[in-house]
């Protein structure tokens, strides 16, 4: 069987057992009706998801807007925007499908123009990650309106993994050509081609959209309405789902000692599913240039003297599991054979001795996103003073943890970042060379460079086959867990709260951040 | 003549106040770290150069920081306050926006604070000694030393999640389509928590201060000649003891009503409540610069405004001041 075949029998298989993730027998059911009510954490900047993607706006803005793709639980591609797709055999040139009577919200046909223009030009533009994602593409072309073309340079492995929602999102052409876009007046009122439509922001207050009766999926959604409510205090923020003015808490938005609190009460329910694709993982900078940083074995010795365990379950109540090493046990070619660094004291007290630390005092940042980091750091504080390590901790806010992080102003700084689902695209980016530069605190702030490292991240990116990929992939795990460059820590699974009158909230890999389309209320 | 010589002075020093006011704070809403565009492309995930650069552009912070405090004052006295970039939105509609919710909340709780304070206040000094007494004296006490925060989430822990009796979150009903008297009943019950839980701290600062001004006064030789002179002691106790120990609680309200409009940031806050504080205090975490200084300005202009207006009701109250 040819691949060609293979990936559009993949789709089509996947899309019979789901409509858009509407499992069949709920629609047959006919729950149609009512409102969600949901909590927003902090207020987004702005809702035009091809300008701003943080966690909240994409919250809101991914049952706004639409990717050509989305992803199930293992990172499949699904059918959304386009239908199917095939790619030559080399793998340098994908054509695209694209679902016919799909309509924007101003009631506009979406067709390939509109793609061409939201990748190649808007999103060039304005979105830094689908810049980079699109460092390969050559060209991108519209067939026939239906039908488009990406041409690459060359092969790029995690190619099919770029057209989720929030990494590529289809902005509208015809409201969008020839203005400036960071300043266009329908940002305002944000259009797309998704399940609900943008009616009201009252800032400082809530965000509400309704559902589009126009939508391509038929009988789909299945709620009238979605308001998304600004809470602004953590501690209010549990008061309000625990008096039942919100049904559904998105992770992160309490406290975990809260949602263990919350999920015990009668018809509250809690699930960490729909983060597999953006694959949150966490660990600690170590600024690499500076003394005794430098050093492999300093940098081992923390690794030893860190009790991941204890974290997992104390300051995350269970929401996150110990990291084993760069790769997020959700993505592609994660492997567990590899360096292990269990809690050991001893070896690390030994470490220390053997690197030559003299009990200088190092500065880390804690992430300021509320008590369960803070309580993060304060073990981690713990686990390296009994080693022999001292800890100065640096209090900071959100503005000045991302200067001193940009300005590589650090010893030691707790972060997490997204996977993306594939190494080449969330993973590469915190270690290699090429990454090195001041300005962001997502690139390579550690400084780490090795250049077997850095060709095999190329390697790996540039390869079509996933058996070759996941040997490359292997290797590279193999020498970052014997040089630690940085040292990790847990994989969150950030928790859903919600109440159990609320079905199929999360449907994919994506979860609430790809649409509550399948969501129905009892 | 003489009131309108001393209106005209204290206007032009007020804008002179200002105008350093604004200086002062352009100077040190800078000096914290990091900036709106770190702070954007800190949330975004990823960034880049050209992300960074384009940002700083579009926000005009690729000028040097003379021309910025230059073009911003040049704004400031022709009454513009800018342009929010992150909320893509001009700061006065912001701020206006944000303003009625706000000036209703800190109102109420003013009105009740002085009331409730002020009646408590002379019922504890009429009743000097007494059980009443104590338990006003009790009750204030705890209400002055309990942190606003706490206070806030016991109110919404108790009313709101126990008792359900009344709402706990926000300004009213969402998606109720309520009208008229129905939103006004609705809005009413929002309001309820927050401005009393507001009202609280200078309610009880109130009925302490009146208290301790009236025992005071109570005893001077005029108080003793006018009893002497056979006027009623319910007359005594309005006319001449409660309006002269009124002067203390007028500063006093004067400040609360100078801070009316940034002053209930906590508040706000734990009550989703939509108003100028949350504002303030969200823009000052995302670095917001034109719309933190748009806000610290109103607030400043505020405080001029009500220390004049403070002044004016000293002569009101006791007409032996003179405004010079």
């Amino acid at each position: 069987m040819k691949r060609r075949n293979l990936i559009q029998l993949g789709a089509s298989a996947a899309a019979g057992l789901t409509l858009a993730g509407v499992p069949l027998h709920l629609l047959a059911a006919g729950r149609k009706g009512g409102v969600i009510n949901a909590v927003v954490q902090p207020e987004p900047p702005g809702l035009m998801m091809g300008i701003t993607q943080n966690g909240p706006t994409q919250l809101i803005a991914g049952n706004i807007y639409e990717g050509l793709l989305r992803y199930d639980e293992k990172i499949t591609p699904l059918p959304s925007l386009a239908t199917s797709w095939t790619s030559n055999k080399e793998g340098t040139v994908f054509t695209f499908k694209l679902k016919p009577g799909v309509l924007w919200h101003d009631g506009k046909p979406f067709t390939s123009a509109d793609v061409v223009f939201s990748a190649d030009v808007f999103l060039r533009k304005t979105h830094a990650r689908l810049r980079a994602n699109l460092a390969s593409v050559e060209s991108i072309k519209a067939i026939d309106p239906l039908t488009v073309e990406f041409k690459l340079k060359y092969p790029f492995g995690p190619f099919l993994g770029i057209f989720e929602v929030g990494s590529m999102p289809m902005i509208p052409k015809h409201l969008y050509e020839n203005t400036d876009f960071l300043t266009n007046p329908m940002n305002a009122t944000p259009i797309g081609t998704g399940p609900f439509k943008f009616k009201e922001w009252v800032k400082g207050s809530y965000i509400q959209l309704v559902a589009n009766d126009k939508y391509h999926v038929k009988d789909v959604p299945l709620v009238d309405s979605v308001y998304f409510h600004v809470i602004p205090d953590a501690a209010s923020r549990a008061a309000a789902f625990e008096s039942g003015k919100v049904d559904l808490v998105p992770g992160g938005a309490v406290e975990y000692f809260d949602v263990q609190r919350l999920a015990k009460l009668p018809g509250v329910s809690v699930t960490t599913k729909g983060w597999e694709f953006f694959a949150p993982h966490s660990w600690l900078w170590i600024n690499n240039r500076k003394a005794p940083m430098d050093n492999i074995k300093f940098r081992q010795a923390l690794m030893f003297a860190i009790d991941r365990e204890a974290i997992c379950k104390v300051a995350w109540q269970g929401f996150a599991k110990p990291a084993t090493g760069p790769f997020n046990s959700n993505i592609k070619f994660h492997s567990t054979d590899v360096a292990k660094y269990p809690r050991n004291v001893d070896a690390a007290k030994k470490l220390l001795a053997e690197a030559g630390y003299k009990g200088e005092t190092l500065r880390m940042l804690p992430l300021p996103y509320g008590e369960t980091w803070t309580r993060t750091a304060e073990i981690l504080r713990q686990n390296l003073l009994q080693a022999g390590v001292k800890i100065e901790m640096v209090a900071t806010d959100v503005a000045g943890w991302n200067q001193k992080l940009n300005e590589w102003d650090y010893d030691l700084a707790l972060t997490y970042v997204y996977q993306y689902g594939d190494p080449a695209l969330g993973v590469a980016r915190n270690y290699t060379t090429a990454n090195i530069a001041k300005g962001s605190p997502f690139n390579n702030v550690e400084g780490y460079s090795n250049p077997k490292v850095d060709e095999l991240f190329e390697a790996g990116a540039k390869e079509p086959d996933a058996e070759k990929r996941k040997a490359i992939y292997l290797q590279v795990q193999k020498i970052l867990l014997d040089e630690v460059p940085v040292a990790w820590l847990y994989e969150i699974n950030f928790p859903t709260l919600y109440r159990t009158k609320l079905s199929n909230i999360v449907s994919s890999g994506i979860g609430l951040n790809d649409s509550l389309s399948g969501a129905s209320i009892a | 003549m003489k009131r309108l010589q001393f209106m005209l002075t204290r206007v032009l020093q007020g804008l002179v106040a200002i105008v350093l006011i604004a200086t002062v704070n352009f100077m040190l809403v800078r000096a914290a770290p990091g900036d709106p565009v770190s702070v954007l492309a800190g949330e975004a995930g990823a960034s880049d150069a050209q992300f960074v650069a384009q940002l700083r552009t579009q926000f005009g912070l690729d000028q040097p920081i003379t021309t910025q405090l230059a073009t911003y004052l040049g704004k400031v006295v022709t009454l513009d306050l800018g342009f929010s970039y992150r909320q893509q939105q001009p700061v006065l509609k912001l701020i206006m926006d944000r303003l009625p919710a706000t000036l209703l909340l800190t109102g109420s709780a003013f009105a009740l604070s002085l009331l409730f304070g002020v009646t408590l206040g002379a019922l504890s000094a009429r009743r000097a000694g007494t059980w009443i007494d104590s338990a006003i004296t009790v009750v204030a006490l705890i209400f002055y030393a309990t942190p606003l925060y706490w206070l806030a989430l016991m109110a919404v822990l108790v009313f709101t999640v126990q008792l359900a009796w009344l709402p706990g979150f926000g300004f009213s009903t969402v998606g109720s389509g309520l009208t008229g008297l129905a939103l006004a009943w609705d809005i009413a019950q929002h309001l309820l928590l927050p401005a009393l839980t507001l009202a609280l701290f200078y309610m009880a600062v109130y009925a302490r201060m009146t208290r301790a001004a009236m025992l005071d006064v109570a005893q001077m030789d005029f108080v003793k000649t006018a009893r002497a002179k056979g006027v009623k002691p319910g007359r005594i106790l309005r006319a001449h003891v409660l309006r002269n120990a009124l002067l203390p609680v007028v500063t006093l309200a004067g400040i609360q009503a100078g801070g009316m409009i940034g002053g209930a940031v906590l508040t706000e806050t734990v009550f989703a409540w939509p108003g100028i504080g949350r504002l303030m205090f969200d823009a000052l975490l995302q670095r917001d610069y034109s719309l933190l200084l748009g806000s610290f300005l109103v607030t400043a202009a505020m405080a001029v405004l009500f220390n004049l207006i403070t002044d004016l009701v000293y002569t009101l109250v006791d007409p032996r001041i003179e405004l010079t």
